[in-house]
């Protein structure tokens, strides 16, 4: 399972272990799973697609504002508004 | 001697501030437990950001195409004072002790023969500043309860900033504002705004020595992130703010219920005492007029 958390200067709204997350990436949308190669990107304002499960439905969250970061520990995306 | 009545009328005179006194903490300490719990939730993005900065800003030289946020304008002539205070008196020295610092700190830059321009958050201390430097103020802001400050006033109060550094208006921005340590204490403090002063970075913050992708490149990502960091500093410095004004508040609220509390004591005694005299002033009048008779 791949770590996931999500973060706004607000609070830390997600910190989970999911399947994959989708995010939007400024030169792309970019699917993460676990064991993800380092990576660092910023977004675009657009939705984050959470999958808990393979196959499952997506949750989907509006973000503006930010950037994604992987790394061994898995994915943190700091957004600075959600919703 | 004052009559027994004035003694009465200012005894509940104090014991009717002492209960808005004690009303007053109450509330501090319910807000204090709120902006502390807020400033707690902060902290996650302020670090993991910081975290970020420090690693790009270590693999970007500094050069002349360098992001003006990060290599400056190369003078340090003009210095902003970003001194952000709260819009309420009534808690303790917490508003003094910040524009206490900030004239300090503008007193010996002075000295050197810098220029220091002020550009305060919070009516305290614009007061304070106004006076002293009544040419230097930039640009005033009244924030309101310090508590419901939301990241978007803080984004808006950074972009002001950072288009003026654009335009030219200063060199170097510092911050000042209180630390919250603890309920007890809370320490002003001095901080580097403009340019972004890059912190350490820290064995684990490297990414285990893989190599990391980057979309766009470094310099791009870093150039997005600094007016971000900017931002993350001065929310993260209202946050702290809120949590000592109400710490500061509450402090200065207990000292003054108890200072109420001493002052009936004596008021009373004194007010006991002057009933007695007049009893007894009384009774030897009874006792001297019996006996004349």
């Amino acid at each position: 399972m791949l770590h996931f958390e999500l973060v706004t200067p607000e609070k830390l709204v997600r910190s989970e272990e999911v399947y994959m997350v989708v995010v939007p990436g400024t030169e792309g949308d970019f699917g993460v799973l676990q064991g993800h190669a380092p990576f660092m990107s910023t977004i675009r304002d657009g939705s984050i697609a959470i999958y808990k499960a393979d196959k499952s439905e997506p949750e989907t969250l509006a973000i503006r504002g930010g950037f994604a970061e992987v790394n061994e520990k898995g994915l943190t995306v700091l957004a600075e508004h959600i919703g | 001697m004052a009559s027994l009545k004035a003694l009465k009328i200012r005894i509940g005179s104090v014991k009717s501030t002492q209960k808005i006194t004690k009303a007053m903490k109450m509330v501090a300490a319910a807000k204090l437990r709120r902006a502390q719990e807020a400033a707690e939730a902060g902290r996650p993005y302020a670090e993991r950001l910081e975290k970020v900065v420090a690693s790009l800003a270590s693999k970007v030289t500094v050069s002349e195409s360098s992001p003006k946020l990060l290599a400056g304008t190369g003078k340090d002539q003009v210095h902003l004072f970003v001194v952000a205070t709260s819009d309420k008196g009534l808690a303790g020295a917490f508003n003094t002790n910040i524009a206490r610092l900030a004239r300090r700190r503008a007193q010996e830059l002075i000295a050197q023969g810098k220029t220091v321009k002020f550009y305060t958050i919070g009516r305290k201390g614009r007061a304070v500043l106004r006076r002293l430097y009544p040419n230097d103020q930039l640009h005033a802001i009244e924030p309101g309860d310090l508590g419901k400050l939301g990241f978007d006033d803080a984004q808006g109060y950074a972009q002001d900033i950072i288009d003026r550094f654009e335009d030219g208006q200063f060199d170097v921005a510092h911050l000042f504002y209180s630390n919250f340590k603890s309920v007890l204490t809370q320490e002003p403090t001095e901080q580097q705004l403009i340019p972004v002063a890059i912190p350490e970075v820290s064995a684990d913050a490297q990414t285990g020595g893989a190599a990391v992708e980057y979309e766009p490149d470094e310099e791009e990502i870093l150039a997005d992130l600094l007016p971000r960091n900017v931002a993350i500093q001065l929310f993260r410095a209202m946050r702290e703010n809120a949590a000592s004004e109400q710490g500061s508040k509450m402090t200065a609220m207990d000292n003054a219920t108890r200072n109420a509390g001493d002052l009936i004591k004596r008021l009373e005694i004194q007010y006991n005492r002057t009933r007695q005299a007049a009893i007894t002033t009384e009774l030897v009048e009874i006792i001297s007029g019996a006996e004349a008779l």
